[in-house]
């Protein structure tokens, strides 16, 4: 992992090479994060990529988060490796709730890591981000037809209460 | 003496005399019976009728409890402990249940190990459909039997809401040896009365798709009551038929 | 009979074939009889033991030129389930996400935990692990390879695999008590000492081990029909693997030494000498023999670990995550306390988010926890490392025989509970 200092060293010649795209860094635990904005991610994705001396090529995961009710709400996660050095990076692209109507929508970085194709139909069925330019974006582990983004905080868990002995009596003919 | 008296008892309730003179008939030979009297041609009809329609129905009851076809299905982590049964250890070919088949339309019990995930209910629903009857399912696990510690979206509470199933076996995943005592038990079930248990609950008494009589130790009220089930099952079937068709 | 004869050879062989369903090609146009391809499905239900996978492959002839997995027929909800249960309630649900091995899960969320609090495991504990992981290595291939070679037709593997996993299940019994799914790891250790026969019996497993493996070398190894259906087989660039985000035994098979108990020590493992076996040209016959060998090497770790066992405590004693020992409970005030605590609202973790990384039998396992300060994770995320090799599954089976389909998939060792979660 890169430490502190390198941390910021990398989040500045990111902003030298794509100005604004990083919105703050955190280092905690031995692991750094780069707090991107969603617009800029494939140009951050790919300067991490490409640039000889950082060089994280490999995608280990890609992950939605949803942070609510912390604003912004959604994060897509990049755990991106650097195979010869062993070292890890997250890249958090913090994404607004674009409301009740609308899913939030990100670029798609299948081009730049093949790893990521099933990781963010994953993310585009369990919280409804929508990945623009994904080959193939549906629903992945959820049936076709199915309603809502499971893995949101404001979805419920669902499944059915327990019915005790001595809930039998507030439900009745629960043996239907 | 009391052999015969058991078979005579086995013979009265099922098929109703179908003419005074044919009541007149039994009435006469189960006097002789009890007297001893029977003998010759008259013994020798009794005994293949009574033996045949009760023996024969004991022994297909008994072949089929001991060469179960279970279906390969494995769903989740109680699928590993079921292909540990298979396994040397916990031998279930030693019960009879050796053959595994892979298709549905051979198989004849189907066991549901793991747990059941919305998407995949319609399927498993499908599979059950294209077993051939007599059928069997044994719930393996506490996922497939309630919904196990997964109280949540993504999985069915219990394959018991979509399909019909005779023995629930509980654990996390079930030991072997657990999987196997379910396993004896529905072999128990299947020698002693396989009547008994899901189409009654179900209501779906009437819709065995082999004709059969009920036999074995029925009294004649049972039979009755099952007749009466019967037909009613088939009305309301035939009901829902006319609604959807 | 001459008559069926002039029958079937009057008609075109696009009738022939056609009686299955025809795809057409994007532009609209149906391909000449000899192109056509045909979609078969492999449904969620097969005789092949890898669970429910369904594949769409559309197939010219006996070739495959394309394959869509669909996945999600034992999609579980497990990650939504944890964000509803203390930290140590999710030891549970997590652990059976990728059924064969567990307590990699265990370990990769446990890890995760850990290093959210900052916690140190004192080195007893770190040792158990490491056995109990290694252990569940030798579990987890071993059942890999019975369904795999009886995917290819070695029907007496199964049986012999399975015999020795039984021995391997019986060490988890010894410890844990369970033999799978154990819940054996907690956040500050593992939840027990082992009791006094397992040392023996763990020795004797793992003398009796080398000599089982070469046992099942010897029915494959040289086997003319395992040659020919696993030798140049399923071949995938390494860069292409590497693209696609494969870890573990695929990648090594196809010559990259990429293994995160070596590159990457968490636990105990850089204490212990073991080799990382290393393929050549990354075909089935590669991937078989890296597991084979990973068996071996994992023997030699568990042997180690034994060897140099360390006493001590088993699990950590920091009282605000680790429960106090029971016999506490009916003298000292603050242990009662400490255990109500834990017990009825659990431990809080301090806000933040980490990744923890282990290597599975199947590639690398992650685990992603964000808390927020209460006693529940706000996001438990596992990165599955089935769920991202089945990517390559398109690229091994594209151009080959559907009995190569199989092969690859058997050597591919996808565990759907993991993918699906």
């Amino acid at each position: 992992m890169p430490d502190a200092p390198g941390l910021e060293l990398i989040a500045q010649d990111l902003n030298d090479a794509a100005a604004g795209s990083v919105l703050g860094t955190y280092h905690e635990h031995g692991q750094g994060c780069l707090i991107v904005d969603p617009e800029r991610i494939l140009a951050v994705l790919g300067w991490l990529r490409d640039t000889p001396g950082q060089e994280y090529r490999f995608l280990a995961s890609l992950h939605g988060v949803d942070y609510l009710p912390a604003q912004p709400r959604f994060g897509v996660v990049y755990e991106l490796l650097n195979m010869p050095r062993v070292e890890r990076l997250r890249v958090r692209a913090a994404l607004a709730d674009s409301g009740p109507d609308e899913l939030p929508e990100i670029d798609s970085c299948v081009p730049l890591f093949p790893a990521a194709e099933f990781q963010e139909r994953e993310v585009y069925d369990f919280f409804g981000i929508v990945f623009s330019g994904h080959p193939d974006l549906r629903r992945i582990l959820m049936p076709e037809d199915y309603v809502g983004w499971p893995q949101r905080r404001d979805f419920p868990v669902g499944g059915e209460p327990v019915i005790f002995t001595r809930d039998e009596r507030d439900v009745p003919r629960w043996f239907e | 003496m009391e052999v015969r008296r058991e078979k005579l008892r086995a013979l009265s309730p099922l098929e109703e005399p179908r003419s005074p003179a044919e009541l007149r008939v039994r009435q006469l030979r189960a006097r002789d019976l009890l007297r001893g009297d029977l003998e010759g041609a008259d013994l020798e009809r009794h005994v293949s009728e009574s033996v045949l329609t009760t023996t024969l129905d004991r022994a297909t009851r008994w072949g089929r409890a001991n060469s179960i076809f279970p279906a390969t299905f494995g769903l989740a982590c109680c699928a590993i402990e079921m292909m540990s049964m298979v396994s040397p250890r916990y031998d279930i070919a030693r019960f009879g249940a050796e053959n595994l088949r892979a298709t549905p339309r051979q198989a004849d019990m189907l066991i549901l190990s793991g747990r059941v995930a919305i998407k995949m209910a319609p399927v498993i629903r499908r599979l059950y459909d294209q077993m051939l009857e007599p059928k069997w399912v044994v719930s393996m696990g506490a996922c497939s039997s309630s919904g196990g510690m997964f109280a949540n979206y993504a999985v069915v509470q219990g394959a018991d809401k979509f399909m019909p199933v005779d023995i629930h076996i509980p654990g996390c995943p079930p030991r072997p040896e657990a999987l196997l005592y379910g396993f004896n038990k529905l072999q128990r079930m299947i020698v002693g009365n396989p009547d008994a248990g899901w189409r009654r609950r179900y209501n779906a008494i009437g819709t065995e798709e082999w004709a059969r009589p009920v036999t074995g130790t029925a009294s004649r009220e049972e039979a009755e009551a099952y007749a009466a089930a019967r037909e009613q099952s088939v009305a309301r079937h035939a009901e829902l038929a006319g609604e959807s068709g | 009979m001459s008559d069926l004869g002039r029958d079937v050879a009057s008609r075109t062989d696009a009738q022939v074939i056609g009686s299955s369903p025809v795809e057409r090609t994007a532009a609209g146009q149906a391909l000449a009889p000899e192109q056509e391809l045909m979609t078969i499905n492999m449904g969620p239900h097969h005789p092949a033991t890898h669970g429910v996978l369904r594949l769409l492959v559309s197939l010219e002839g006996e070739v495959v030129r394309d394959l869509k997995p669909v996945v999600g027929y034992v999609h579980t909800g497990i990650e939504k389930n944890c964000e509803d249960k203390s930290y140590w309630k999710v030891i549970p649900f997590v652990e059976r996400m990728d059924y064969l091995s567990y307590f990699f899960n265990m370990e990769a969320f446990v890890g995760c935990v850990e290093r959210l609090l900052e916690l140190e495991i004192p080195p007893r504990a770190n040792y158990l692990r490491v056995i109990h992981l290694e252990l569940n290595r030798i579990h987890s291939h071993l059942v890999w390879l019975g369904t795999g070679a009886l995917d290819l037709g070695a029907m007496s593997m199964f049986f012999y695999c399975f015999r020795d996993r039984d021995r391997i299940l019986d060490l988890f019994e010894l410890s844990t008590g369970q033999r799978m799914h154990t819940r054996y790891f907690q956040v500050g250790g593992v939840f027990e000492d082992i009791p006094v026969g397992f040392e023996r019996q763990a020795r004797a497993f793992c003398a009796e081990m080398p000599s089982r493996i070469d046992q099942y070398e010897a029915i494959l190894n040289r086997n003319e029909i395992f040659l020919r259906r696993t030798r140049n087989v399923g071949i995938v660039p390494r860069q292409r693997l590497l693209d696609l985000g494969v870890t573990g035994p695929l990648l090594r098979a196809a010559g990259e030494p990429w293994d995160l108990r070596k590159v990457d020590p968490t636990l105990a493992y850089a204490d212990f000498d073991f080799q990382i076996p290393v393929g050549t040209v990354g075909d089935g016959h590669d991937r078989y023999r890296v597991r084979v060998r990973e068996m071996r090497e994992s023997v030699r770790i568990i042997e180690q670990a034994l060897d140099g066992l360390p006493e001590g405590p088993w699990i950590a004693d920091d009282r605000k995550v680790v429960l106090p020992p029971r016999d506490e409970l009916s003298t000292s005030m603050e242990a009662l306390i400490h255990h109500f605590k834990l017990v009825t609202e659990g431990f809080r973790v301090p806000p933040g988010e980490a990744y923890h990384a282990v290597e599975g039998p199947r590639g690398e396992l992650g685990c992603f926890v964000l808390a927020d300060g209460s006693a529940k994770p706000a996001r438990v995320h596992v990165r599955d490392p089935s769920f991202v090799n089945l990517q390559a599954l398109r690229d091994m089976c594209v151009g080959g025989y559907v009995a190569d389909l199989i092969q690859n998939l058997a050597m591919l060792d996808p565990i759907l509970g993991g993918i699906d979660r």
